[in-house]
């Protein structure tokens, strides 16, 4: 396992990408979700279709297809972004049409009491949304975004189709220059248990906090 | 899909607002549609020349008869054997040996949180080093083997799970080993409740086989390059082949989601609400709702 | 009902099993030609295991464009560097048709060489120092040369020291890079892609004035559009490109050289060259090959 401590430098640095590329599209990601679902449980048609459409589109295409149509053909339409940003821009907008699907099943947990209290109080569609459904549907859906963080950090790996210096990127460059790929990619997969075992758990403990208990 | 009651049922006020707010929406929906092809055209890409190939016969065949061909392949045969190798490691992980459960996690946890690229580029640069020997399609299947019988393993635990504990003490009962239990009573049972969880993880597996690119097989996402690179189309070639996944994933997942309406209709709660999973978020859900 | 379903599950397993075990075809195309003294090599070498085995196998690029690019409706792969794969394919067997072509991509070029899954990698592979660690060459077959790439109607730049205050882009961390700030130190070069097709594009843009890197590569985008752009036609700095084996084999080695030495010679580099490369860079001439 020399050949990791020499390299240390780079795999922190390989590590520290993965993370902030994963934090950052998550948190998109996130907002990206919440405006998907809002939109497939609105009372407006053309809303429900468009979104509708987004997730079918996205979620049915290899990540590797988006990264590489969004890195090298999106350029043809004058539409070109750095490295690092294509990468965010891509996972983010992948992983928001999943985040969008947990999210409208979990709007569809919440029980049909709440909505019919807030409907009862006179709020509208938006407010309901927004004070009564969506605090419930989060709390219900902490396990299941979870696993979409984790898959996530998997996917960051994807990244290396464009060059984005991540753990995964790295590990090839350290193994193409030291000839020694089972320390040098055992050391990278011990990289990411390092960040997928601590979110698991940290998902669980948030989990069970925020659980609505009736 | 259910739309929740989260409005009121809608009054004639109500009523004119949703309709003011949909010719917003198409409006808007409207203007972005222009605004995307109008760049189209201003920088070309609606040019004949660029679609051109797309009129030949000869590219189709390259793409579908070739890049497609080699994507259902190693999917195909991939999910065949991560199929076996994930019941027995769903089969290890419920043994009543502590070690074999152990060791059945430990795979399953360790290659569940493996990135699939880091696994294929393992295969592709460190086994050749240990005198595995294969073609670009081994390694790529290899890879996804190991990764897919840890995600499928955790289908299978949870489908064995699922069943009812009256058919294991019935088949105590009339003197069947554990084998035979196994066997002939419980994992063809449980098989069947998975049908459209696996037809849903063969959707995800699809996907992962255009991550070959990297290592230079021929799969669908590798020919579009290729094409495109020859008649120098790229974006066009890209949007082609999107367009070809999402056919094909789309079909898969409505025959997922049409076998899982009628697992629900035949078994009610103990049926598993799964298809459309991206790697398990929503099976782990529906693990704990059914509890 | 339900035991018919397990049939048909099962079959279809089975057949997806098949088709899976099933061998892949070989890409060979082309009528075989009528075949002229083909040499003989002693037993126990790579030649002599090429021979036996019927076809050569070669690693080459599928999408860079005049070198190495696949034609989707044939098969087959044209470009210069696919060309001076078939002269020693014909060189081993008399027949350029008996050779193979696995794609090269950056990722198995090197290993394929050292597990021997290809016999030669002749793939726009630029020979260094750090490659020579790992792999041998023989050659170079062709001296690519580093070019500016800039706007058909743009008569400001006419040697690389007018990039001097303008904007210029290229690659990140290549050799291109390197060669330009040693020649123009002066130039912008604040923007920086990972391919040349992305510079091309910031050109069409008019977010750069000019694109830098080997004339082979410009060479394709000119070829693309011809009416967009153009090479500048004043070249500094030299990209040997070599044919890739694996290391150690100085017997091979010594053959590739040979071969290259005698295409020079006879004409047969220039055919090739006048066919790809040459339409869009007119009056190449053979390199010097550099035994080391």
């Amino acid at each position: 396992m020399g050949v990791v401590t020499d390299h240390l430098g780079l795999f922190a640095e390989g590590a520290r990408t993965t993370a902030v590329l994963t934090a950052l599209s998550f948190a998109l990601a996130l907002v990206l979700g919440t405006v998907l679902a809002s939109c497939r449980v609105s009372p407006v048609p053309p809303l429900r279709a468009a979104a509708t459409a987004y997730v079918e589109v996205v979620r049915n295409t290899p990540l590797t297809v988006l990264f590489v149509l969004f890195f090298f053909g999106f350029p043809k339409l004058g539409i070109q972004y750095p490295r690092f940003a294509s990468a965010v821009i891509v996972l983010s907008a992948y992983t928001g049409a999943f985040v969008g699907e947990v999210l409208r099943s979990g709007i569809n947990a919440v029980a049909a009491g709440q909505a019919e209290a807030a409907r009862a109080l006179g709020l509208t569609f938006g407010q309901n949304l927004r004070l009564v459904v969506l605090p419930q549907a989060y709390r219900t859906v902490v396990a299941p975004l979870g696993g979409l963080l984790v898959a996530l950090i998997k996917n960051s790996s994807i990244a290396l189709v464009i060059s984005v210096a991540e753990l995964t990127f790295i590990a090839d460059q350290v193994n193409r220059d030291t000839a020694r790929p089972i320390p040098v990619f055992v050391g990278a997969a011990i990289g990411y248990l390092a960040m997928a075992i601590p979110t698991g758990l940290a998902v669980g403990a948030l989990e069970r906090r925020v659980a609505i208990r009736r | 899909m259910t739309t929740p009651a989260i409005g009121d049922a809608l009054g004639p006020r109500g009523r004119r607002r949703v309709a003011v707010a949909s010719a917003v929406a198409v409006a808007v929906l409207a203007v972005a549609l222009v605004a995307a092809v109008n760049r189209l055209h201003t920088k070309g890409q609606l040019d004949g020349d660029l679609w051109e190939p797309f009129r030949h016969w000869g590219v189709w065949r390259f793409l579908l008869f070739t890049g497609l061909r080699n994507t259902l392949r190693a999917a195909g045969v991939a999910m065949v054997l991560a199929l076996v190798l994930g019941v027995v490691l769903a089969l290890g992980r419920l043994s009543k040996r502590r070690p074999v459960r152990w060791l059945a996690g430990a795979y399953i946890e360790f290659f569940r949180s493996m990135p699939l690229l880091l696994l294929i580029l393992f295969s592709f640069l460190a086994l050749p080093k240990y005198g595995v020997d294969l073609s670009i399609y081994g390694y790529l299947v290899l890879a996804l083997v190991v990764y897919n019988a840890a995600v499928l393993g955790e289908i299978f635990r949870a489908g064995i799970l699922s069943l009812d504990p009256g058919q294991t003490e019935a088949a105590n009962a009339i003197g069947l080993s554990y084998a035979q239990t196994m066997a002939l009573v419980v994992l063809p049972q449980a098989f069947r409740r998975m049908i459209p969880a696996i037809v849903s993880q063969l959707v995800t597996l699809l996907k992962d086989t255009s991550l070959g690119f990297v290592i230079g097989y021929e799969e669908l996402l590798r020919t579009a390059n290729s094409t495109g690179a020859y008649y120098h189309d790229i974006l066009q070639s890209l949007v082609v082949v999107a367009g070809v996944y999402i056919a094909v994933n789309l079909s898969l997942s409505r025959v997922a989601h049409r076998l899982e309406v009628r697992q629900r209709r035949r078994f009610g709660a103990g049926a598993m609400a799964v298809s459309g999973v991206e790697d398990l978020a929503l099976v782990d859900a529906a693990g704990r709702a059914d509890r | 009902m339900t035991s018919r379903r397990w049939m048909v599950a099962a079959l279809v397993a089975l057949s997806l099993l098949a088709a899976g075990c099933g061998k892949d075809s070989s890409k060979k195309k082309g009528a075989s030609s009528t075949a002229t003294t083909v040499a003989t090599f002693p037993p126990g070498t790579t030649l002599d295991t090429i021979q036996k085995r019927g076809k050569l196998i070669v690693g080459t690029k599928f999408d860079q464009p005049l070198f190495g690019v696949k034609n989707p409706t044939t098969g087959d792969i044209e470009g210069f560097d696919a060309e001076i794969a078939r002269l020693m394919a014909k060189a081993i067997f008399g027949d350029p048709a008996k050779i193979e072509f696995i794609e090269a991509v950056s990722k198995n070029r090197e290993p394929f060489l050292q597990e021997g899954k290809v016999d030669i990698v002749v793939a726009t592979y630029t020979i260094n120092d750090k490659r020579k660690q790992v792999v041998d060459f023989a050659g170079p077959y062709y001296v690519a040369r580093q070019d500016i790439l800039v706007k058909k109607d743009d008569n400001t730049i006419k040697a690389v020291q007018d990039l001097n205050g303008k904007k210029v882009c290229t690659v990140q961390g290549s050799t291109s890079l390197t060669n330009l700030q040693a020649q123009a130190p002066q130039a912008d070069v604040s923007t920086l892609f990972d391919k040349y097709g992305l510079c091309v594009e910031a050109l069409n843009d008019g977010r750069v004035q000019a694109v830098t890197t080997d004339n082979a590569i410009l060479a394709g985008f000119v070829e693309q559009s011809p009416d967009k752009y153009k090479l500048v036609g004043a070249p500094f700095s030299n990209e040997p490109y070599g044919i890739g084996l694996k290391k150690g084999d100085n017997t091979l080695q010594a053959f590739l050289n040979t071969q290259l030495e005698t295409f020079f010679g006879d004409g047969q580099w220039k055919k090739a060259y006048d066919k790809t490369l040459g339409k869009v860079i007119p009056g190449g001439t053979p390199p010097a090959i550099v035994r080391y």
